[in-house]
Formats: structure tokens, sequence, C-alpha cells
């Protein structure tokens, strides 16, 4: 560190602040001139006190909780934005593909004299040697990537000002086909077909795609009051959702722009299995309501005021689609209506944290909606409560169950298992933006909540949290994941921001278990410059990490201790032709002899069979195998497929019965 | 990401957690990161590849619906919307806004015994602290002063003339009265006076959005509307504890 610089940025920042924090809260006293305050400051209260970049440290663990591993090598790695320290398990890391220019920030101006200024601060004289730090520190959400999707050989990355479209026929040598710009935050994706679906809230999104926003108001005239209310009703805004046409990938066209009152965070992808003439988007906005000058009925008031408010609501674009440009809203749902009183704002969080005293509130949001129109059900993580709907008629989403958690903050994302008798929630405590990994950060806050799903109940069974600590400059918190399909097991892959990527196993939904991770150091060690992966996701055998700010991330599966080889081809043979996570698809795998391998192996590890039993499958299954499948060694399969079948009905376990069962079919009917 | 910044936990903690909440990122700090960041940009990272598509990638920007797309050079770098100095009026104004809200909970321990108020007080004063240290960030590393230079600001002075207050902003009378009450009374009217303050808080937002070309940049809208959401939350809380006690008759 150079000291110096260091110190001459502390010393500026410490006089502006500590002259603010005298003058406004103890203006009785008399400011000392700040020149003195390095003098005598101890470092420590400039730390603290002075300099707003200095990390918060974590404050000592609330009774009864525990906090995160200090011993595991994630919590040591080194720094750098392109060169940190990485360690994995589990994990391979084959490539991290750089942001597009596009989406960085333009070189900033070095005669601007506020980059001047900025750097003066910093000590730094020249500003043409420092355009990288000051692109993350002045422009890190604005160029934020953000989530996936994907089709064929095609990955869709968001990103806040606009999306990445990569070709990924060979993961490992992933390139960028299309940059699209089209700002507006936060750029979720979908895909369906020939439309891409993306999500705007923020209000400098332009109809037209233009990156310039909106001008500021001019100054007013000298003497004129200074505080005018001028409407900023602009008919070229737009918040909603964006809908283009990519039939030609490397000229994707606006086809329509479905405009919201609250503009979208985040949206779901519905396919209605009765509808195929429709899709259908389910709205989540988190942000301001606009002026109905701007799009007329948006409404900002309390239910109490305006029944109509435009809070306590999602809404639902119905896209034609073979006339995309028509799309349009066709309901609103009330999905926080209290079904006795017909009060829209009929739940809350419950309250509580430990603390039986306080008062709960209005839940009137949802942050995200996970839809799994195979079993006729969504999962919405809506702030203050995770919500159970029924969307058989996806036009009039019903909700059937609410549950609130005393360690949850922001119910953020959900998943369903893919037999759909369970649902991991996940907490973004802190907004994604803050540093809850630390040691003292308790590990019931900023987790995975797993529930059990029976009769349209939900019901906590415990929480899982990324184990390793991490430091208090990285940005970590539950984040978005995807399941891994692996036959026999429930196998999530997920993002913790800066807490790197996690794979864990809730076979066993008592007690999930980190099976696989990867992580890198911090972008900086002094300061927490916002980064991290975003989504972690698994498609067509590889697994993609969407990086904030450094980029795209490509990893592989390795077998270790808790997953075999025979597990990971097992989980390749399902190939999909599109994924969007938050539209979660029913996963099938083909009866091939992997499949049945790789239940063999799980038998093994849980020690279900007899370990003869299993060498002679394991031979049998070789014996079909160099055999191409002929019809001696088939029969000798269906045979043994009898026995197993028998062994299913007895099994200890109701996780390896069904394993067994699915055992029997493969060996019942393999296919090539 | 990026749902609000709920600090629901935070009421466990006591005063002295009022550091815990929200690293809200950004900023730059010492010449470590320049360093750092320098050679990390000179030196060529073997693991970042570039693309190796047999065709070059493009750079799109569609038009309005229907309309045609434009190619843009691939050599385009992003920008950010205009500056709006109503964003910077609005960080300086919030921060003299919540410095007062922080005053407010000061006084809790010495006058009350509410366990209710005093938990609900420490979540505030550690949400707003942390969001003060948030937009000195901000208006740091974009090299503006911290604080209004102009004049019209509160004055905290409560010797002083009285001058325009922020919205919602509690008089030098009614934080003299604040002072001086305990008990249920000083419950009472912490309550109103903070109500009064957090719906000024949502007024400022309001004005922000409301204001042409402000809180467009993405750190500011995103900070906005957190505040925005949380206020609304305490505010509810609040009202009901209002409501509960019949402390507002």
């Amino acid at each position: 560190m150079n000291r110096l610089q260091s110190f001459i940025f502390r010393l500026a920042l410490a006089a502006n602040v500590f002259y603010f924090g005298v003058s406004t809260m103890h203006a009785q006293t008399p400011t000392p001139p700040p020149a003195q305050a390095p003098d005598k400051a101890p470092a420590k209260a400039d730390e603290d006190e002075g300099n707003p970049f200095a990390p918060q440290p974590a404050p000592t663990l609330p009774p009864g909780m525990t906090g995160s591993d200090t011993n595991d090598p994630r919590y040591t790695l080194t720094p750098g934005l392109y060169d940190a320290g990485e360690t994995s398990m589990g994990l391979k890391h084959v490539l991290l593909l750089k942001k597009p220019d596009v989406f960085q920030l333009g070189t900033t101006d070095p005669d601007d004299p506020k980059v001047q200024k900025t750097l003066g601060l910093l000590g730094m004289g020249n500003a043409s040697k420092a355009p990288k730090p000051l692109q993350l520190v002045i422009a890190e959400l604005a160029f934020s990537n953000s989530d996936f999707a994907f089709q064929g050989t095609h990955l869709f990355q968001g990103n806040f000002y606009g999306v990445s479209i990569y070709d990924i026929s060979n993961p490992a040598k992933a390139a960028l086909l299309t940059t699209l710009v089209c700002p507006g935050g936060q750029g979720d994706v979908s895909v369906y077909k020939n439309l891409l679906f993306m999500s705007v809230e923020m209000p400098n999104g332009r109809v037209d795609c233009g990156s310039q926003g909106f001008p500021p108001e001019p100054p007013p005239p000298a003497g004129e009051e200074k505080k005018r209310h001028i409407p900023a009703a602009q008919k070229d805004r737009f918040r909603g959702v964006r809908i283009f046409d990519i039939s030609d990938i490397k000229n994707p066209k606006q086809v329509a722009a479905v405009q919201t009152c609250r503009g979208s965070h985040t949206h779901t992808l519905v396919l209605d299995p009765n509808d195929r003439e429709n899709a259908y988007i389910y709205v989540s906005g988190t942000s301001f309501v606009r002026q109905p000058e701007e799009l007329a009925g948006c409404s900002n008031e309390e239910p109490d005021k305006d029944p109509n408010t435009s809070l306590f609501r999602i809404d639902v674009i119905k896209v034609p689609m073979a006339a995309p440009q028509d799309a349009k809203i066709v309901s609103s749902p009330r999905v926080f209506i209290d079904p006795r009183t017909g009060a829209i704002n009929g739940l809350n969080n419950g309250g509580s944290h430990g603390k039986g005293a306080e008062t709960p509130k209005d839940t009137n949001q949802c942050h995200d909606i996970t839809v799994y129109s195979a079993i006729g059900l969504a999962a919405g993580a809506c702030s203050g409560n995770g919500l159970l709907l029924d969307i058989k008629d996806p036009v009039h989403p019903k909700r059937v169950d609410a549950v609130n958690d005393p360690n949850y903050s922001y119910w953020h994302s959900a998943s369903f298992s893919n037999d759909g008798t369970k649902v991991v929630f996940t907490d973004e405590w802190g907004g994604g933006l803050g540093a809850r990994c630390r040691p003292n950060d308790p590990n019931k806050w900023g987790a995975d909540a797993l529930f059990t799903l029976k009769d349209n109940k939900l019901n906590f069974e415990t929480y899982y949290k990324l184990p390793a600590a991490q430091g208090d400059t990285e940005n970590c918190v539950a984040h978005n994941g995807s399941l891994i399909p692996v036959p026999g097991r429930d196998i999530e892959v997920q993002a913790w921001y800066q807490g790197g990527v996690s794979v864990v196993d809730f076979t066993d939904i008592a007690h999930p278990f980190e099976m696989a991770y990867f992580d890198r150091g911090p972008i900086d060690p002094k300061m927490l410059i916002l980064g991290g992966d975003w989504s972690a996701y698994w498609y067509n055998g590889s697994i993609y990490g969407s990086e904030i700010a450094r980029g795209l991330d490509v990893f592989e599966l390795t077998p270790t201790k808790f997953l075999t080889q025979n597990e990971i081809d097992a989980a390749k043979t399902v190939h999909v032709n599109e994924l969007n996570v938050q539209n979660q698809q029913k996963l099938e795998w083909p009866a091939k002899l992997v499949i049945a391998k790789a239940y063999l192996d799980q038998l093994e590890r849980s020690q279900a069979l007899p370990a003869e039993q299993i060498a002679s499958l394991r031979e049998a299954i070789l014996g079909a195998e160099k055999s191409h499948l002929n019809k001696k060694s088939l029969a000798k399969l269906k045979t043994m497929s009898a026995t197993v079948e028998t062994n299913a009905g007895t099994a200890k376990s109701p996780v390896d019965s069904t394993r067994m069962h699915s055992l029997a079919e493969v060996l019942k009917h393999p296919v090539a | 990401m990026f749902g609000y910044r709920q600090n629901a936990k935070l009421q466990l903690f006591t005063v002295k957690s009022a550091s815990r909440t929200g690293t809200q990122v950004v900023g730059l700090r010492c010449g470590f990161l320049i360093a750092s960041a320098l050679a990390s940009s000179l030196s060529f990272d073997a693991r970042a590849q570039q693309q190796n598509s047999t065709t070059p990638p493009v750079v799109v920007q569609p038009g309005a619906p229907g309309k045609p797309s434009k190619t843009l050079p691939p050599s385009t770098k992003g920008t950010l919307p205009p500056k709006s100095p109503a964003d910077v009026e609005f960080m300086q104004g919030m921060i003299m806004h919540h410095a007062q809200a922080v005053e407010m909970t000061a006084l809790i321990p010495s006058h009350t015994e509410n366990k209710e108020l005093q938990s609900l007080g420490a979540r505030i004063s550690s949400s707003q602290s942390d969001e003060i240290k948030f937009m000195k960030r901000w208006l740091a590393a974009r090299g503006e002063a911290i604080s209004m230079a102009m004049p019209g600001m509160p004055d905290m002075d409560k010797s002083g003339p009285a001058m325009a207050l922020m919205p919602g902003m509690l008089s030098p009378e009614q934080m003299e009265a604040l002072r001086k009450a305990h008990g249920a009374e000083f419950d009472r009217l912490f309550l109103i006076g903070m109500i009064q303050h957090h719906n000024g808080a949502l007024t400022m937002v309001k004005d922000l959005f409301d204001t042409a070309g402000a809180g467009q940049e993405a750190d500011i809208f995103n900070f906005a509307t957190d505040a925005d959401n949380t206020q609304r939350a305490e505010i509810r809380i609040m009202q009901s504890m209002l409501d509960k006690k019949g402390l507002d008759k």
C-alpha cells in the first residue's frame, strides 16, 4: 500500500466528513480546524468514522447464533479484479470471459474537473493512468451483469445496460456474438422461441433503447423559488418488459415494450400447457410507482386511500406468439389479498426476527416468482413472505399458502425440487450489496430456507448458508441458482455474489450439505466493490456464472467423494432446448445405462444394497454396453431388475427405495 | 438481486451495532487500489480469454418497437445518463435528514424504558447511519461535497434562527419538546415525530423521481428505492405502535 496516498486521501475525506459531522451533529461544539485532525486522530477512528469507504466490521453474533467457518480456504483468498486468488472443490473453472467493452464506462475524461477532484482525493495526479478503478466506483451498478437465459447454443446475459449474447456451442470457448445496448436495469432476461424478454425498472430507460436517458431540468432563473414541482412525465420513458425478436441473433429487433407502473425488477416466463398460442409474463415490480401523468392509472397510494393502488399486486402480460407486438397486461392479481376480509394488503412478514415485540408490516411486492407449470404451482418470493400460488389458470394465480420466517429479511427467489416436494427460498439480506457472510454474520440470516411441500402447504425444515466465511469487502448473500440434473438426488448450484458458487445437496432436506464450490478473492481488500456471481445455473452439461463486474464464468463438475463421474455423466444426458430458470421444467432422464450406473453409485454410497449385488449389477451393465445391448445382455439386466424391484420394497429410506425403482426401470428397458 | 435493504434483523442489536448493516459498496480509497487495478489492466491475464468466434461480435442498439436496430461501432463504450444536480442535492439533503433521525434515536436510552421503542430506535439508528455512510461514499466518489454549500439548509443549531428544513424534519421547537419529554410522552412524541420525519423522506424520494432527469443513475436509483421501501415499512410499524397504545389520542 502506498502510505502517502492513503494518508492524503484519508486526510481529505476525514476533513470533509469530520467537518460535516461536527457541524450537523454537535453544532454547539466549536469546529476545530480540519488540518489539525490527522495530527492526533488515531488511524482506527479515522477508519471507522472518517472514511466512508472503510468496510463495516461485523458486530458480535447475536446470542444463540453461529457464524461461518474462518478455517475454510475461501476465507483468505488474495484480492484482485482479474488476478484474485481462486480455490475450488468439485468444480473446474474453465473460463472467464471479460465483460464486453460496451458494458464498461467509456474512458473517463481526464480533463473532467470532477474526475480530477476524485483523483486528487486519492492522491493521484494523472487521471489518464487510472480509468479502471474510476469505472468501478462511479459506475458499478450501471453496467452490472445480471441474470441468464439460454436457448440452443446461445446464452443471454442480462446487464443493467443491455444484453450480451454468447455462442456456447463449445462452453470452454464461449464467444461473444452480439451486445445489445438498451439501458434501464436490471436486465433480467427470458427467452422463448424467437422472443427475448427483458426487465426494465430504472427511470433512464427509454422506449427507443437510447442511452442518453432524460435531460435534467435547466437551472431555475436567478431569484426564482428553488423548489419547483415539475412533473417529469416522459412519453419516451420505458419501465416494464421489453420484447425483442431474435430471429436474427446478430440483429435483434424490439417488437414490443409493455409499460408497467412500477417497472419490472424481475419477470417470469409462464407457459400454459393448455395454451400454445400465447406466452405469459409475470412481472414483479419493486421500485417507485410512476405518476399517472406518465402512465394512466398508476397510483402510489396505500390501499385504504385507493383500492386501485399499483402497490400490492403483480402484473400478468399476455404475449400472442403470432403477434407479439400486441402484448399487453391482462391482469394484475392481488396475490396478497386476505380472502376473509378482501383486504388487498392481507399479508405481512410476521415480524419478529427473534423479538416478539415487533409489529408486522405489509408485504406489497413480489421480488421474483418461480413457476412450475408441470405441477400447476408457483413459488413467489415476495419481500416479506414466501408465497405458494396455484397457476393452473396462469392469468389468475391464486395464493394457496404463505409463509414467513423470523430469520428472513427479504424473500428473494425460489426453486422447487424436481419432484415438487421441496422448495428452496433465498433471503437477500442486505440487498446483495452488503457483506453478509462475515465470520460473525449468523448462518441463519441471508441463507436459503428449505421447505417441504405437501398438499399445497409449505413446512419449514432448515437453513443452508454458504459455510465458508467471506471478507468484509465481499458482497455476499444467498442468490440465484438452479437444479443440477443428477438423477436420484436433489442438487442445486447457487451463486453467492463474491462468496462464489456453491453446490448443495438437499436430498435429505433436514441435512443439506455442500458438495462443491468455487470462490475467488475480493475485488479489493480495502473497500467493498460490487462484484461476484449473480446467478449460477447448470445448462446442458456446464455451469455458467454471471459475474457482475468481471464477465462470464464457465465451470465443469469434477468427481469427488460426494459425486461420481457416472453421476456427472448422468446429469449430462439431460438436454433442454431452452432454460429460463424461473420457468422451471420437469427434468426427465433417458433410460440410458449411465443413469443406472449413477443410481448404483448412490446405492453404494448409502450402503442400501449389498456390495456383491452392486458388483454383479455393474458387471452386467458393462456386459450390455460392450455388446451394444444385445438380446442376451438385455435379458440378464431384466432378470436382475426384478431383484432390485424387490429390494426397493424393503429399502430403509424412501430415497433409496425410489432410486431402486428408477434403477429397475432403466434395467428393464435400457436405450443406447 | 437488490431487493431493498430491509434491516429488520438489526433490531436485535444494541446501539453499538450501528455500524453493522449494509456495507453499501462503492468507493475508492487508497493508492493500493489504484496500484492493483493498474497492474491488472496492464498485465494481461492469461485466464481471461478474448472471444474467438469466426465472425466478430456486433454491437446492436434496437430502436423503438417496430423500428429497425442500429449497428454501433465495435469500439462503442458505455455512457452514463446525464448527471442531475437534483441527485447531488438529494444525497446531501438526505444526509442532513438522516442525521436528525440518528439524533432523535440517540435520545431513546435516556428518555424511555419502552423496549419496543428501543428496539425500533436501534434499528432506525443502524439503518440510517449505514445509509449516511453510503451517501457520503456516493458523493465522495463523484468528487461532490458531502454537505450542501448553499444557504437554505436546515440549521441544526437549536439556538440559531429557524431556517428552511428538509421535508419532514422536526423544527427546533419539536426537537426541544422531544428532549424534554420522558416516558410515555416521549414515546408519543418520538413516534409522531419519526413518522413525520420518514414521511418527509418519502416526499424527498418522490420529489427526486418527479424531477426531470433525476434518479436515473443506477446507484442513486437503487438507494432511493431501498430507502423508500424501508421507511414505508417503518412508518407502518410506528403507526401501529401508536394505534395499539392509543398514544396518538
